[in-house]
Formats: C-alpha cells, sequence, structure tokens
C-alpha cells in the first residue's frame, strides 16, 4: 500500500522530469537553429504577419479598454486621498509596468498561441512531421524557429500598442470624460514613467514571447504523447497550451519583477 | 494571401510597432537623443527620500530640468543628486535647492529657488546651499519629546 | 541473384506491453518492386518505417549493402537516407503549402539548385503525373486521388534510389487504384528505382510486383515470386488471398 504509494509518486517524478528535460531540449534546439544558415526569412514573415499584424486590432482595442478601465478605478480610488491629479502617473505605471506586457501576451496567446499548439498538433497526427524528418528537413528547425523568432519580434511591439492605447484610453476616461485637466494627466504620464520602467516592460515582452512560444509549440508537436489520440490529443494539447502558457507568463512575470524592483 | 501583400503589412505592423516604442521612450521615458539641450549640476543632500531619478526640477513652478541620478557619495556619506537643467536657464552660484513634495501623497520633486549672485554656476559645478526632504516622522517625535519635557 | 540492398535480420520491436515485430526477415534487393502484404495492424507500416529511420528496432539488425545501418558513419547514414522517399498513408501534404511549395519542399530545403532549376523539375514532374495548372491550389482544395498523385510527385521529385509505399492505393476507385500502380510501374522501369510498397491489394499488385511478402503476427510467412506464391501450398497465404480468415 504504502510502497504503492511511493511508486506512483516516484512515476510522476520521472514523468514531470522528462516532460521538463523534453522542453528543453525542444526550446535550445530552436534557438540554436535560429543561428543555421540559411536563414528562414520567408517563414518568419508569414509568422509575423500571423502573431503581430494579425492581432494589432484586438490588442488597439483591449489596450483601449483597459486603459479606459483603469482610468475610472483610479481615479475613484485617488479621490479618496485627494489625489485625483495623480491620475496619469497611477495609469502609465500601471500600464507601462504591468498590464501591457501580461495583457499583450495573454492576449497573442489565445488568438494566435492556440492556434500555433492546434496546427502543429494537426501536423503531427496526419503524419507531417514524419514527412518532414523523411526529408531530412528538421520539424523543429522547421516548425518553431520561425515562430519564435516572429514572436520575439511581434510582443514587444505590441506590447507598445497596448500601453499606447491604454494610455489613450486613461486619457478619454480621466480627462475628457471625468474632466481632469489634459495637460495635468500628460504632465503627470511623462514625468512617473522613467526609461528604466519602459524597459523593463520590454523585457517582460521579450520573455514572454520565448515562454508562450516554447509551451505552445511543444504542446502540439508532442501531441501523439498523450493518451488521448486524433482529434481529441490537439484539443487536449491546445487547452494545455494555453492553460499553461498563462500560467507561466504570470510565474515568469513575478520573477522578472522580482529582479527588476 | 498574396506574397507581396504579406510582407506590405508586416512591414506597415512592424513600423506602427516602432513608432509606438519610440514614443514611448523620447515623450513619457525623456530619452533625449540630443544630449547637448542640458548642463549638468549637482549637489549634496542629507536626505533625499523619495527622490527619484527623472523627477522635476522646478523654479518658480515652471520645469527646468530634471534629476538624472541619484547616488550616494561615500566619502561625506550624503545624498549627491545630479541635474540636467534645460540650457537655456542660468542659474547663479547662490541658488538653494530643496526637496519637496506635490500633493500629500505625491512625488518628490526639486525646487530652486534664484539667488542674487552675479557669479553663474558653470556645467559640472555643484549647488552649495541644499534643503533636504521634509522629514514628517522626525517633525512628529520632535513635537511629541517636546510635550513630554 | 546478387546480394540484397537492404536485408532484416531477425528485427524486433514493441510498443509498450504491444509487441508488434517478433524477428522479421526480409531481404530487397536492388531494382525490383517488392510488395508487402498482410492484415492490417499487423505492422506492416512498422516495418517500412525502420527503413526511413523513424523508428528503431529494440533488436536485431538492418543490414544496408551488408554494413549493420547503426554502425555507419552519421555522413554515410544521412546519404544512404537521402536516397530514400517515403510515401505516406494519408499522404501527410502540408495544408498551409500550394501544390508548388509541398512539391518544391524537399529540393528547397536540402539542395542547392538553384531556384529555376528547381521550378524546371518541379514542373516536369506535374507534367508527367497530370497535375499541370494546380500548383497554387492547396491540399484541402484537392481531391483524394489528386493528393495521392501529389505525394506520388513530392516523393519522386528528389530522384531516390528507393521509394517505399505506404498504401498507396488507400481509399481510391478500383480505376485510380489501377492508374497508381500502372504509374508505379511507369516510373520504376523510367527510373529504375526500388519500390516496396506495403498494400492490401490483392491480386492488383501481383501484376506489377516481381516479389511479394506476407507479414502475419509479427513475422514473415512468406517471401518470394508470385508463380512460388501461387505454388505454394500454405494453408495460411492461400487463405488470405482469398480473404478468408485464419
Amino acid at each position: 500500500m504504502l510502497v504503492e504509494i511511493i511508486e506512483n509518486f516516484g512515476a510522476k517524478i520521472i514523468k514531470i522530469i522528462e516532460s521538463v528535460g523534453r522542453i528543453m531540449i525542444f526550446f535550445l534546439t530552436g534557438t540554436a537553429n535560429i543561428f543555421v544558415l540559411p536563414f528562414q526569412f520567408a517563414k518568419i514573415i508569414d509568422h509575423t504577419w500571423f502573431i503581430g499584424t494579425k492581432s494589432m486590432f484586438v490588442i488597439a482595442l483591449t489596450g483601449f479598454f483597459t486603459g479606459m478601465v483603469l482610468g475610472l478605478q483610479g481615479y475613484y480610488s485617488l479621490l479618496k486621498y485627494g489625489s485625483e491629479a495623480a491620475l496619469g502617473s497611477a495609469v502609465a505605471m500601471t500600464l507601462i509596468r504591468e498590464l501591457g506586457p501580461v495583457f499583450t501576451a495573454i492576449m497573442i496567446t489565445a488568438r494566435a498561441g492556440s492556434a500555433m499548439a492546434a496546427e502543429i498538433g494537426v501536423m503531427r497526427i496526419s503524419e507531417q512531421i514524419d514527412a518532414l524528418k523523411t526529408m531530412h528537413i528538421s520539424p523543429v528547425r522547421f516548425l518553431f524557429t520561425p515562430r519564435i523568432i516572429a514572436s520575439i519580434i511581434s510582443f514587444p511591439l505590441l506590447t507598445a500598442l497596448f500601453n499606447i492605447f491604454g494610455l489613450l484610453g486613461g486619457f478619454v476616461s480621466g480627462s475628457l470624460m471625468l474632466g481632469i485637466n489634459k495637460y495635468v494627466y500628460m504632465d503627470t504620464v511623462i514625468s512617473s514613467v522613467s526609461v528604466n520602467d519602459i524597459t523593463g516592460g520590454f523585457y517582460k515582452a521579450s520573455v514572454f514571447a520565448v515562454v508562450v512560444t516554447t509551451i505552445c509549440c511543444y504542446q502540439g508537436f508532442y501531441t501523439h504523447l498523450f493518451k488521448e489520440f486524433g482529434a481529441r490529443g490537439v484539443s487536449l494539447s491546445t487547452t494545455n497550451a494555453v492553460v499553461q502558457s498563462c500560467i507561466f507568463i504570470f510565474i515568469s512575470d513575478y520573477i522578472i519583477t522580482f529582479f527588476l524592483v | 494571401m498574396n506574397r507581396r501583400k504579406t510582407e506590405f503589412y508586416v512591414g506597415l505592423f512592424v513600423i506602427i510597432g516602432v513608432l509606438c516604442t519610440l514614443y514611448l521612450f523620447v515623450t513619457l521615458g525623456s530619452v533625449n537623443f540630443s544630449r547637448d539641450k542640458y548642463y549638468p549640476v549637482h549637489g549634496f543632500f542629507t536626505s533625499v527620500s523619495g527622490l527619484k531619478t527623472g523627477a522635476r526640477v522646478e523654479m518658480a513652478g515652471v520645469k527646468i530640468g530634471i534629476v538624472s541620478n541619484v547616488s550616494i557619495d561615500k566619502k561625506q556619506l550624503l545624498a549627491k543628486v545630479e541635474f540636467s537643467i534645460n540650457k537655456d536657464i542660468e542659474l547663479s552660484e547662490d541658488i538653494i535647492a530643496s526637496v519637496k513634495t506635490s500633493g500629500i501623497i505625491g512625488q518628490k520633486y526639486i525646487d530652486i529657488l534664484p539667488g542674487g549672485s552675479d557669479i553663474m554656476l558653470e556645467s559640472g559645478e555643484a549647488i552649495y546651499n541644499t534643503e533636504s526632504s521634509l522629514d514628517i516622522e522626525s517633525i512628529v517625535r520632535k513635537f511629541i519629546f517636546n510635550n513630554d519635557q | 541473384m546478387t546480394n540484397p540492398f537492404i536485408q532484416f535480420t531477425d528485427i524486433k520491436k514493441s510498443f509498450g506491453t504491444n509487441s508488434v515485430l517478433k524477428g522479421v526477415n526480409l531481404s530487397l534487393y536492388r531494382g525490383e518492386i517488392i510488395a508487402i502484404i498482410g492484415k492490417s495492424g499487423t505492422g506492416k507500416s512498422v516495418l517500412l518505417k525502420h527503413i526511413i529511420g523513424l523508428i528503431e528496432q529494440d533488436s536485431g539488425k538492418l543490414l544496408i549493402n551488408g554494413t549493420p545501418l547503426k554502425q555507419l558513419s552519421f555522413k554515410d547514414k544521412r546519404n544512404f537516407q537521402k536516397t530514400l522517399s517515403y510515401m505516406f498513408q494519408d499522404n501527410a501534404l502540408f495544408d498551409f503549402m500550394n501544390i508548388y511549395d509541398n512539391i518544391s519542399l524537399p529540393l528547397v530545403e536540402n539542395s542547392n539548385f538553384p531556384k529555376d532549376q528547381i521550378e524546371k523539375r518541379v514542373f516536369t514532374q506535374m507534367k508527367q503525373l497530370g497535375l499541370t495548372g494546380i500548383e497554387n491550389k492547396f491540399p484541402a482544395q484537392l481531391s483524394g486521388g489528386m493528393k495521392k498523385r501529389v505525394a506520388l510527385a513530392r516523393a519522386l521529385v528528389t530522384d531516390p534510389q528507393i521509394v517505399l509505399f505506404d498504401e498507396p492505393t488507400a481509399g481510391l476507385d478500383p480505376v485510380r487504384k489501377k492508374n497508381v500502380h500502372l504509374m508505379i510501374q511507369e516510373y520504376q522501369e523510367k527510373f529504375g528505382f526500388t519500390a516496396v510498397i506495403v498494400t492490401h491489394d490483392i491480386p492488383e499488385i501481383f501484376n506489377i510486383s516481381q516479389r511479394i511478402a506476407l507479414l502475419d503476427e509479427g513475422i514473415i510467412r512468406f517471401e518470394g515470386s508470385k508463380e512460388e506464391l501461387f505454388n505454394s501450398q500454405s494453408k495460411i497465404l492461400n487463405s488470405f488471398i482469398k480473404g478468408e480468415n485464419f
């Protein structure tokens, strides 16, 4: 009885260690292949189009409304202390340090990350990945490397877009609707944000790019290792990809913030 | 999807993204690509608690520069604050720089009281008259102990 | 007959507790068409995947020109595998690429041909297989028979020495089945590659294959020419050919 419990526990641990090892090898192979010529320029463009360009609208929209709600909430919280003039700095700091990178990463995970996992998962179950191997094309290089470069390009740029639209949203709700002087708003925004805050936000965005892409591609790539096969396997790996990406966005966010502050 | 079209939209995306990034850095982060607009001076304070890099430097309530660095002077054990002051503002050597707070939980900034001397501060020179942060705690403590005695 | 090109000696492979190959002995000769027949799920595809290196055996040896594959240097192994092509059962065409990109992929990624030469080769291949004019379509827009031919074009575009067919006619009507068989035969005569065909098409496959192997329950029950097959008195063989249960 006791032995059995320990055995099961041990089996779980071994499984976890195995998958950690697999994901590390997957990640290292993929990133090492960035430096292997020829450079996969056309594929990177395609994936940047999918991950970056097609996410612009949804990022701008969510950014705008996040800023609006921050302006609204911040205004009434600050009003209690008579510091509603500091609204600009409250909105700007929250957006640029935290919400911008995190929300952007989550939105891209939902839009592009799930698609990555599903697409690669379908390729796995329909033997397209095996077909690549029979043609002596490294599937990791072919599928993962261009995506991670496209993500590293797209995430910080989309984060910047999110921040700008967020500040605009805060301006609309705080200044146009609640009547804070627009010069005061802009001035508090400008004076409170330092270069370190902005670069910190971009560090986060780049790390999230790596985390999200690695997890999503990995989940799709190893779809066949699930107990469920076929369409069920793909749906499982897509769900896992999104859930795990979000979890690791928050965990890595804490770790980066810890080292940045 | 047409190949050229894809490339066009990706290019557009990157341009918009880079513009947003530049806006953030230049306007909000106050990164000066033309450093020459400012000249540096510095001053020593016994306490600058709460003062951050990038804080405003004001004279008569008007912004004339920013705090470019806050560090500790290891010899005197005082806070060394470096300022970047607009080129077109000339400061005399007997100005008083003091750390002030805007609003009750607001941010710290540096207020500069103009002096009357004819000798002007040169780039890189030190401000001699400084006033440190108002420490509410110590004021309260002083008040309580005075009552006790 | 000359020495075998590829030789399986006592190959065993199991997945978990499920033992699929239980000691396979089989010889493949250069330039022949060999058909591997057998019931579904007896490991015919697994056998094929050993040759191309998608699966590695648990025990036994796979000899290439007399040398075990595992003992070949990395470079020799790669050079050998570059002469192979594999045609998957479900085609395994890349959904996100158009037909031209699908067929040209093995050339684009692995050779130093200039672009115009690749283009020429791909279009010649497409023309020979009657695929002209669909280069900008996507696999999902094609019929099953067309997809098969695209997969065949992709397998042949690299001028392979050995082509492994995993049920090339699965899901095709009798007319197209015959066409695929004739196509394989025609190209085999034209290019002289070695064709290994895993199939259920009995007796049609006997018309084009020189030798036949029967895989059943993880071992090769029969290996030889079709005359030998028909003259064989083996009960298993006869019942399999007639589609009876055994």
